[in-house]
């Protein structure tokens, strides 16, 4: 077909990917798949990110407010009023949505620097209120789910979230279903129309978008993405913290993205897992780990902006999505 | 007078930069099915007027009606929704995407409106694409095309918007002789589907397409009338042909 | 104490507070305006000039005024070549782009925090103020040194405004602010411009951190804050602009201090940061920064 990508090629890939991570859950010792099962669920929280900073080319330095109001809209109410998992989840995904529509509203009315730094300002102003709220929260110390609340239970099926190879599982399909959704967005009207307003804003407009709408929706989007993925890992890992909504955490699904490549649908798979083993690695023997984190963003922008498959993308294969 | 109510009109237009009038109380018509070029010396306020129309730039005061509606509040995008299609003078096609996407852009909006549900995606963007005689060029980055043929393109977004007017801004600008030619045949095509408004320098290209032109000159319309009178009439001639 | 001399204890506070604030926003600030540079590593750099002068004055041994004045050269000076040292090495090499260099700067936030905690460690240590007697005021005893701070930092703020309005140099970086290519046209060597800004703003920072560290200790995180409150001040006062950056410093600061003396220090960060943001939303050009171009 004209003006697209090789269909096949590229379902093949995507499903490769899945098929291969599903089989990592019988390969892999306890200890990496455990990595495995936080950086697929961080995974999420970078495609997410993407969806807004790779595709619509908005740079937004506050998600751990999203990231964080998934934590906190699934964690709380488990927590506090005893919840089942399921509709907590759901709770963080509309807390997040909810929370991305209201920010995107307000924040959309700039553009470049000042979209960045009101976005940080929101995030903190979210973070400070995770830390007032300490009475609920119980601030950066955070908050521990009990295991026997971790339950998903389905008429008489009863699975532990716990247990580490179905917590993997679930990690997957939480992965692949934003992996396959994000495929399936980048490659509609919608996602063509995100791209042309990354590229060309004014342009779009003259063209009869209306650009706002087309960027709200994409943070909307975005948020509902980032929280999932803090509803999840709230539920899987039964951790719940102020450390989640601290600016740190907006930086991250950043260096995540532009390491595996901004606007490609495995980029921020790649980044975050190499990423992860890379912290992990050096957490072991200094301190200073986060030297790690510093480095890489300023070599990356220095020298390799389009990071590990934007660089593959532009020489060996442009039909990656 | 005519009973037919004109496409496009405008009444008092305004607009002023700072003390500058860019366009200063502009009444203008413009009949459905007309191709009319506006020409003028630079900084005449030509491309600003098109702006007020399209709704790049908001006016100081004034109205303008479009098929009858006022769509003096109405947003650029909102415009180009309701049928005017801007093409911009300085090219701005999407650099980064094939041509395929480029026009796939126009054709997407068109069927999102649900205005034109006959011609699939690839249909409509293809037919395009012939129309300006790209079709060996769909997969080809935009950016990486020659000038001639991004200019193309340029008239092809807008073309396939099905748009009830079209505004070309200085279209030829930069094209060789050959090109120019082919670009009078294709205008003159796309007439008979749209009303073309065109801001032009060349008078050979203005001449050859236009059925009425429009000279405006420090925000003013100085004259209209057929090319034969706009040729002959002694203020247009002071003013800009220079005699 | 009664509500009055209370009243007067926090705005004293504040202005310790306002003085330290007007400091580091104008480094900020001036970066920006001139270089349009989001530093986001400002905040480090007035950490690095508050460890620096633990450093320096913890060489130095006999009376505690003197390792304090060394700091006050050496800090700076020091975080000055920092920064001088990163933006010849990463800020020009990526051309000033805007997202780049943010990128860039959160980049340098942490190696400078991370390299910090590995030599210097996770402790806070304090640095023994040059003089520290107390002024009787009829309510309360006052700290001499924070008086000092106050006065310090007005006059350095004056030098500031001073440098910038009425001198050469100033002159060429108002140049290089309005129009960086016609500058380089008329003989400004912008480049050199650049990397001189970046140091100065930088210094400022460390000099506002070496006033503050005989009231607050050095430790390796103490960056965020400053940064965060200098974005708000930069931000109200409007980007670029100098009185308004002095004006939103006493502002901010004098607030800041009063009502964290009478409410939670958190909700008033809370309500200072909402409202920047929607400041920023509704009004970019800040509360008192003019409409640019």
């Amino acid at each position: 077909m004209t003006g697209r990508a090789p269909s096949g090629r590229v379902f093949a890939l995507h499903a490769a990917v899945i098929l291969g991570l599903l089989i990592l859950n019988f390969v892999l010792p306890e200890y990496h798949r455990g990595v495995f099962s936080r950086v697929l669920v961080l995974a999420a929280f970078a495609m997410g990110y993407n969806i807004l900073f790779g595709y619509t080319g908005l740079l937004s330095l506050g998600h751990a407010m999203f990231f964080a109001a998934g934590l906190y809209g699934a964690g709380l109410p488990v927590y506090h009023l005893d919840w089942s998992v399921a509709p907590a989840f759901i709770a963080g995904i509309v807390s997040g949505a909810v929370l991305a529509l209201a920010i995107g509203f307000l924040a959309l009315r700039t553009t470049g620097v000042a979209f960045m730094i009101v976005t940080l300002m929101f995030a903190q102003v979210f973070y400070l209120i995770t830390l007032f709220f300490t009475t609920y929260t119980r601030g950066e110390e955070g908050l521990v789910i009990r295991q026997d609340l971790r339950h998903l239970r389905m008429g008489d099926l009863d699975l532990a979230l716990t247990d580490p190879s179905l917590r993997y599982l679930i990690a997957l399909v939480l992965f692949s279903a934003v992996l396959i959704v994000t495929l399936f967005i980048v490659r509609s009207p919608f996602g063509r129309s995100l791209v042309a307003i990354r590229e060309n804003e004014e342009r779009m407009r003259m063209l009869g978008y209306n650009v706002f709408t087309n960027k709200l929706a994409a943070v909307v989007l975005s948020g509902a993405f980032c929280a999932a993925s803090g509803a999840a890992y709230a539920l899987l890992f039964g951790y719940v913290g102020s450390g989640f909504a601290s600016i740190q955490y907006s930086i991250l699904p950043l260096l995540w993205v532009l390491l595996g490549g901004a606007a490609t649908t495995l980029g921020p798979l790649i980044g975050t897992l190499f990423m992860f083993y890379i912290v992990d690695f050096t957490s072991g023997f200094m301190p200073a780990y986060l030297l790690v984190v510093g480095a890489a963003l300023i070599l990356l922008i220095l020298f390799f902006p389009k990071g590990i498959l934007g660089s593959i993308r532009e020489r060996w294969a442009p039909w990656l999505p | 007078m005519a009973a037919v109510t004109p496409l496009l009109s405008t009444r008092g237009l305004r607009r002023s930069f700072g003390g500058l009038k860019a366009v200063d109380h502009v009444d203008f018509d413009l009949p459905a099915g007309e191709i009319r070029a506006i020409i003028g010396p630079n900084g005449a306020g030509k491309t600003t007027f098109v702006s007020l129309i399209c709704g790049r730039v908001l006016p100081s005061s004034g109205t303008v009606t479009f098929d009858g509606k006022d769509i003096s509040g109405l947003q650029a995008h909102q415009r180009v929704r309701a049928g005017i299609a801007y093409t911009f003078q300085i090219t701005s096609v999407f650099a980064n995407l094939t041509a395929f996407d480029n026009v796939a852009l126009s054709v997407q909006r068109r069927l999102l409106d649900g205005k034109d549900k006959s011609g699939a995606l690839h249909d409509g963007v293809m037919d395009a694409l012939q129309k300006v005689g790209l079709t060996g060029h769909a997969n080809a980055v935009a950016g990486k095309l020659a000038y001639g043929h991004q200019r193309l393109l340029e008239v092809a977004m807008g073309l396939a918007l099905k748009p009830r007017l079209l505004i070309l801004d200085e279209p030829t600008q930069g094209l060789s002789d050959g090109e120019i030619a082919n670009f009078i045949a294709l205008v003159r095509d796309l007439s008979k589907e749209t009303t073309i408004l065109l801001i032009e320098h060349n008078m050979h290209v203005v001449m050859e397409l236009a059925g009425r032109i429009t000279v405006m000159e420090q925000g003013r319309i100085l004259a209209e009338g057929t090319p034969e009178a706009i040729r002959a009439d002694a203020d247009v001639q002071r003013a800009y042909l220079g005699a | 104490m009664a509500f009055g001399p209370y009243l007067l204890l926090a705005t004293l506070e504040g202005l310790v507070m306002a003085a330290v604030l007007a400091l580091t926003a104008l480094g900020l600030s001036l970066v920006f305006g001139v270089m349009r540079v989001v530093n986001v590593a400002h905040g480090e750099f007035f950490m690095l000039g508050a460890v620096l002068a633990w450093w320096v004055s913890s060489l130095v041994s006999g009376n505690p005024a003197i390792g304090f004045l060394l700091a006050l050269i050496v800090s700076p000076l020091i975080v000055g070549a920092v920064a001088l040292v990163s933006e010849r090495l990463v800020l020009r090499r990526l051309d000033y782009k805007p997202e780049a260099t943010i990128v860039a700067t959160i980049g340098l936030l942490y190696i400078i925090q991370q390299l910090v905690l590995t030599f210097y460690g996770p402790e806070a240590r304090p640095v023994v103020a040059p003089f520290d007697f107390r002024i009787r005021l009829p309510w309360f005893g006052y700290s001499s040194y924070k008086l000092a701070v106050i006065a310090a930092s007005i006059l350095l703020v004056l030098a500031t405004w001073f440098v910038l309005t009425r001198t050469k140099i100033g002159l060429v970086m108002r140049a290089t602010q309005y129009d960086g290519e016609i500058a380089q046209a008329f003989g400004v060597p912008v480049d050199r411009v650049y990397a001189g800004v970046f140091a100065l703003g930088a210094m400022l920072a460390a000099v506002a951190a070496v006033l503050i560290v005989p009231i607050q200790q050095a430790h390796y995180l103490m960056g965020l804050d400053p940064l965060l409150l200098s974005f708000i001040v930069v931000i109200i006062g409007g980007l670029g602009s100098l009185r308004g950056t002095v004006v939103a410093a006493v502002l901010i600061g004098l607030s800041d201090g009063i009502i964290s003396v009478f409410f939670s220090p958190t909700l008033a960060k809370i309500i200072a940061t909402s409202f920047v943001a929607l400041v920023l939303v509704f009004r970019p050009q800040g509360l008192f920064g003019a409409e640019t171009r």
